[in-house]
């Protein structure tokens, strides 16, 4: 009888490697070195959700490790480019790399650019089954990652720079939740792709945060949407840090499982089934997809809630943006019902899930576009 | 009962633990909720009759679509829904617990067969403490039934079983949600309102006039209302709004409100609100309590929530110039008033009212398109753009509006400015009047003189609309147009006619008389040229009319040059404007003292931490369900013989993967 077999299987915490533990001490040391730098300018709310991130990214980090090198990647190259700055904004026009890579706008503009090639990169490698292709795709998805990160951290700090009262978290108009959109989306996909260890989805998923792209860009040049402006007293709030990126994780999901669900369909009517995954991969990840969506949006919905106490005096106002997401998360609850309960698989499923991405994408976009209420934030 | 009854509530009670009826019931729900989203809710009834005619605005108004979320037929659904996920948990509960505690370990061999993800292997040895070293190792936990000698033992394992609780969590906590919702909702109200215990108010009339019957008492339940209280006064009632009308809650305390600040980006969007208050006795009117609430900063006193939630004008003292444009002379009347108030103006024989209805000490305002007139801005705090559209905007300083009222009742409204606006690069005043609310205003520009003020102006025009004096601003103009012994003396008196004719035309009504004029009296082919002739008459005589002007006033004469011109042109069109102004003054802002007023929302709702409770329950719920997957695992070790089976009441690939991997394990095991 071999020994290893009846070992008890080792504890997760003994799982873990010297890396894991200096990772943890990297996040660990960043904010502890904020709380020195910054602390007096924190309230206690936001010491607790600093340090509430550093156990999220630490766990985040241990069971998904190519996300490590992300965040020291981001932290090492936002901290050069803040850096850069010398607390002057004139320079992100003058010194040379700012100006063409990390000033905010210079970042996101790669992450779009990236994004884009990402898309192609991932339909060459699906039309031609090269492996080669599609791993220079994940290479290429992951690098827009950064830099739409590094964007964000460092547009964040420019907003300060603009003056202290004018800055805040850059999550607060349509163009920044955009870049969060794209953002989320990759990085929960680029999850699903390695848990399959699969990337032909990609051909299917990174359409999506290419339209994002396309309208971000569209939002820059036609309506100058990326000047950052100061925060109405209605978004001065601490829950907006966590209500937003809740709400798009779950808008994330809810896209990928969208995007699986065409190609669902697709593979269902044997059209380039054999370029994809088998049919069971595909339900998996749009199950997967959308009961991680239907979890994080049930929170944001309810921190939605709490906030709307607070700012409006009610939790609930049926405000036409909170009413279209009781709709978004009813859909999606029948939808786990019918799956769960009744044990219905296949293509209404899949269906119903492309349906849900228009329901979703009424409530995130033309709620802003068509109805008027209380969130008013955004609108275009 | 009989059975007939029996059985017909047990289809009932079949019928509202289904998963049928409560997907309809959602179904509905969300069809509702999306009626109530695109139909803007509680609006005027004015603009519904507008929007949809009379009987489509009966029709909705019958259906309750105005309020979707607080109509009878709404709250019914809501009920149902709570009954029915209440009656499937009913339902449910007592199965889920058994499967939670349960191990199945009565399965029997034939069972075990049937099943979908089993295998056989062949044993050699006596692998049932291996099995079991195994199963704890992978935190499974069995439960062990020795079967007689040829059938060997059962082990019957299991995890992740709190899965179950998910359920429970979820579904407990719609309904919790759904009580505490229906706690806050107003269904009590509803319920007096339809027995008639309650009324709903619709006349304008202070509020303490306002009868019992519409007034709710101190210790109701629940409610949200608002009140604007301006600075240096205080409020003991608040104001729901209900259907075209409202009702007068009475608060147990009164709150007072100090002052109101506001602060703003150098960019001129809003940074903050805030309001200093203070809670008194209502009887005693001692101070309790003070705080400053802001927006996302309430105060919760007494189990009632204070929030900031708008501002408006509290009553500025305004300090006026009355220019008056029936007998214009270069000095003003002074005038006071005070913002919300009223007072009364004689003209001649004419009795005008004059309501102050509005003070804004800034008016941020898009000065980069020209002539664009300035907007109307909604002083709600909510929401709030935060995307500026327009890089060009420029505070213009204070307005305030008033309304002047004839004595017929009828009304014309104004929107004056306090600064002089720059335009083509000329200053001016800017006076806004509009005969109905749903109008935008019309500005008038009033220019300015060397001196920047409205005299030169104003001199001007009296000395244009002074019939004595037409006579000699004429025998000026000839005399300038015509100088001595260049022409016979018809020419020159031909001239003199025509520019007193010119001058009274004008005096009589502005331009609009002089075209008048010229279309009946001039055949058409020559109009073009009269017209012409005709302005450069008034335009040049006008600038004999100022010079007499200052020269009445004691001022030296005007330079000739291309500012007075502009002056004489931009004085002419005013004059003419006026004529459709339709009251007896211009009143020009000259000083002012501010009171602001804050808009408060005050709300009790019992309902609000169950509502929280059941959420913590519900995310718990949620990520029970997905986040623990329960799984059984059987294995029957025979004498030379294992059996494996293993169940999960979720089918997902990490099951199968889960499958395969035990399968290869065990197969290792048994091996040995
Ligand atoms: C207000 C109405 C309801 C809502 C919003 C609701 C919501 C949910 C949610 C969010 C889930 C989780 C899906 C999952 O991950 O398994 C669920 C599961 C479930 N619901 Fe409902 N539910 C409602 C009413 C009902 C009713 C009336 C029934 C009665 C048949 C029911 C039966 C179930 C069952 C059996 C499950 C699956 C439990 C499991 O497999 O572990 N639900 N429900």
């Amino acid at each position: 009888m071999e020994l290893t077999q009846t070992a008890p299987a080792e504890s997760y915490f003994k799982r873990l490697t010297a890396l894991d533990w200096l990772f943890s001490a990297f996040l660990l040391g960043g904010a502890l070195y904020a709380l020195n730098q910054y602390g007096s300018y924190m309230d206690v709310y936001e010491k607790g959700i600093m340090f509430a991130a550093v156990g999220g990214f630490s766990v985040l980090g241990w069971n998904w490790k190519p996300i490590r090198t992300l965040m020291v990647v981001v932290a090492g190259l936002s901290l050069f480019g803040i850096n850069d700055y010398h607390a002057d904004l004139a320079r992100a026009d003058q010194a040379f790399f700012l100006k063409y890579l990390f000033a905010s706008q210079s970042a996101i503009m790669w992450m779009s650019a990236l994004f884009v090639m990402a898309t192609v990169t991932y339909w060459i490698g699906f039309a031609t089954r090269s492996e080669f292709a599609n791993r220079v795709a994940s290479g290429l998805t992951w690098s827009a990652v950064a830099m739409g990160l590094i964007g964000l951290m460092v547009r964040w700090y420019e907003s300060y720079l603009i003056s202290p009262d004018v800055g805040h978290i850059p999550i607060s108009n349509l163009y920044e939740v955009f870049i969060l959109f794209s953002i989320i989306t990759s990085l929960l996909y680029l999850h699903y792709e390695r848990a399959y260890n699969n990337r032909q989805m990609g051909a299917f998923v990174l359409p999506v945060i290419s339209a994002a792209v396309g309208f971000l860009l569209w939002y820059t040049f036609g309506r100058e949407a990326q000047e950052i402006q100061p925060l109405v007293p209605a978004l001065q709030s601490y829950w907006m840090k966590i209500h937003v990126p809740a709400n798009f994780i779950g808008y994330g999901s809810f896209a990928i499982a969208a995007m699986v669900g065409v190609a669902y369909l697709l593979a269902s009517k044997g059209i380039l089934a054999s370029r994809l995954p088998k049919l069971e991969v595909l339900d998996d990840v749009m199950y997967k997809s959308i009961a991680v969506g239907f979890g994080f949006f049930t929170i944001a919905t309810i921190l939605g809630a709490i906030w709307a106490a607070e700012a409006w005096g009610g939790y609930w106002s049926w405000d036409p943006k909170e009413t279209w997401a009781l709709i978004v998360w009813l859909n999606y609850a029948a939808w786990l019902h019918i799956r769960l309960v009744k044990g219905l698989r296949g293509a209404m499923l899949a269906w119903w899930a492309v349906v849900g991405l228009f329901v979703t994408l009424f409530a995130f976009l033309g709620v802003n576009m068509f109805l008027s209420g209380l969130h008013s934030y955004g609108t275009l | 009962m009989s059975k007939s009854s029996a059985t017909f509530a047990k289809s009932v009670y079949e019928l509202f633990s289904s998963m049928r009826f409560a997907i309809s019931l959602l179904t509905v729900l969300a069809i509702a909720s999306i009626i109530g989203t695109v139909l803007k809710q509680n609006e005027p009834y004015q603009n519904y009759i507008i929007q949809f005619g009379q009987f489509w605005f009966t029709t909705f108004e019958w259906l309750g679509l105005y309020d979707v979320y607080r109509t009878a037929w709404f709250v019914v659904i809501l009920a149902f829904l709570v009954l029915s996920t209440s009656t499937c948990i009913y339902r449910n509960l007592p199965s889920m617990l058994r499967e939670m505690r349960s191990y199945r370990e009565d399965a029997s061999e034939n069972s075990l067969g049937h099943f979908q993800h089993r295998a056989e292997f062949a044993a050699t040895g006596a692998p049932l403490q291996a099995l079991k070293d195994y199963l704890l190792a992978q935190n499974y936990r069995y439960k062990e039934r020795p079967l007689s000698a040829s059938e060997g033992t059962l082990l019957a394992a299991k995890i992740g079983s709190t899965n179950r609780l998910g359920y429970i969590l979820t579904h407990s906590a719609i309904v919790i949600i759904c009580i505490g919702g229906l706690i806050d909702s107003n269904i009590p109200l509803k319920l007096e309102q339809t027995f008639g215990l309650k009324k709903i108010e619709t006349r304008d009339i202070p509020q303490s006039q306002v009868p019992a019957a519409s007034r709710l008492a101190p210790d109701n339940l629940s409610f949200r209302g608002s009140v604007t209280i301006p600075e240096g006064s205080s409020a003991d009632v608040v104001f729901l709004n209900i259907g075209d009308g409202y009702l007068v809650q009475d608060l147990p305390f009164a709150v007072a409100m100090k002052k109101f600040h506001i602060e703003h980006y150098s960019t001129g969007q809003p940074k903050s609100f805030a309001s200093d208050i203070a809670i008194l006795d209502k009887k005693t009117g001692k101070q309790l309590l003070t705080h400053t609430i802001t927006v996302n900063h309430p105060l919760i006193y007494d189990g009632i929530a204070i929030y900031q939630a708008s501002f408006g004008d509290g009553g500025t003292k305004l300090k006026l110039n009355g220019w008056n444009l029936f007998s214009p002379s270069g000095t003003p009347t002074p005038i006071n008033g005070v913002v919300h108030d009223s007072t009364k103006l004689t003209s001649g024989k004419v009795n005008y009212t004059l309501e102050f209805t509005d003070f804004r000490p800034f008016n941020i305002e898009n000065t980069g398109s020209e002539g664009a007139a300035p907007q109307q801005d909604a002083r709600s705090l909510l929401g709030g753009n935060a995307v500026a559209e327009n890089k060009d905007l420029h505070n213009v300083g204070p307005s305030f509006q008033y309304k002047v009222r004839d004595a017929q009742g009828q009304a014309r409204e104004y929107s004056n400015y306090m600064l002089p606006i720059l335009n083509d690069k000329r200053w001016f005043m800017l006076s806004g009047m509009r005969t109905s609310p749903a109008d935008a205003f019309r500005y008038i520009r009033f220019p300015l003189d060397p001196d920047q003020t409205l005299s030169g102006f104003m001199r001007l025009r009296g000395v244009m609309f002074d019939p004595a004096q037409r006579a000699e601003i004429a025998r000026r103009f000839t005399l300038s147009a015509l100088p001595d012994g260049d022409s016979s003396p018809e020419i020159r008196t031909k001239l003199t006619d025509s520019t007193e004719k010119v001058l009274a035309l004008f005096a009589q009504g502005g331009y609009q008389t002089l075209s008048d004029f010229i279309e009946k009296n001039v055949p058409k082919a020559e109009r073009d040229r009269a017209a012409q002739t005709y302005l450069k008459i008034l335009e040049l005589s006008t600038y004999d009319a100022y010079q007499m002007a200052q020269q009445q006033a004691g001022l030296p004469p005007p330079t000739a040059n291309e500012a007075t011109g502009w002056f004489i042109r931009d004085s002419l069109n005013s004059m003419s404007d006026l004529f459709f102004y339709g009251a007896p003054v211009y009143l020009q802002l000259a000083q002012y003292d501010q009171v602001n007023a804050s808009g408060v929302q005050l709300t009790r709702s019992p309902g609000k931490n169950i509502v929280y409770a059941g959420s913590f329950l519900l995310v718990l719920g949620v990520f029970a369900m997905f986040y623990i997957r329960e799984r059984r695992l059987w294995l029957l070790v025979k004498p030379g013989r294992v059996l494996f089976a293993m169940s999960s009441n979720r089918k997902t690939l990490d099951f199968e993967n889960e499958f395969k991997r035990h399968t290869q394990r065990i197969a290792d095991i048994v091996k040995e």
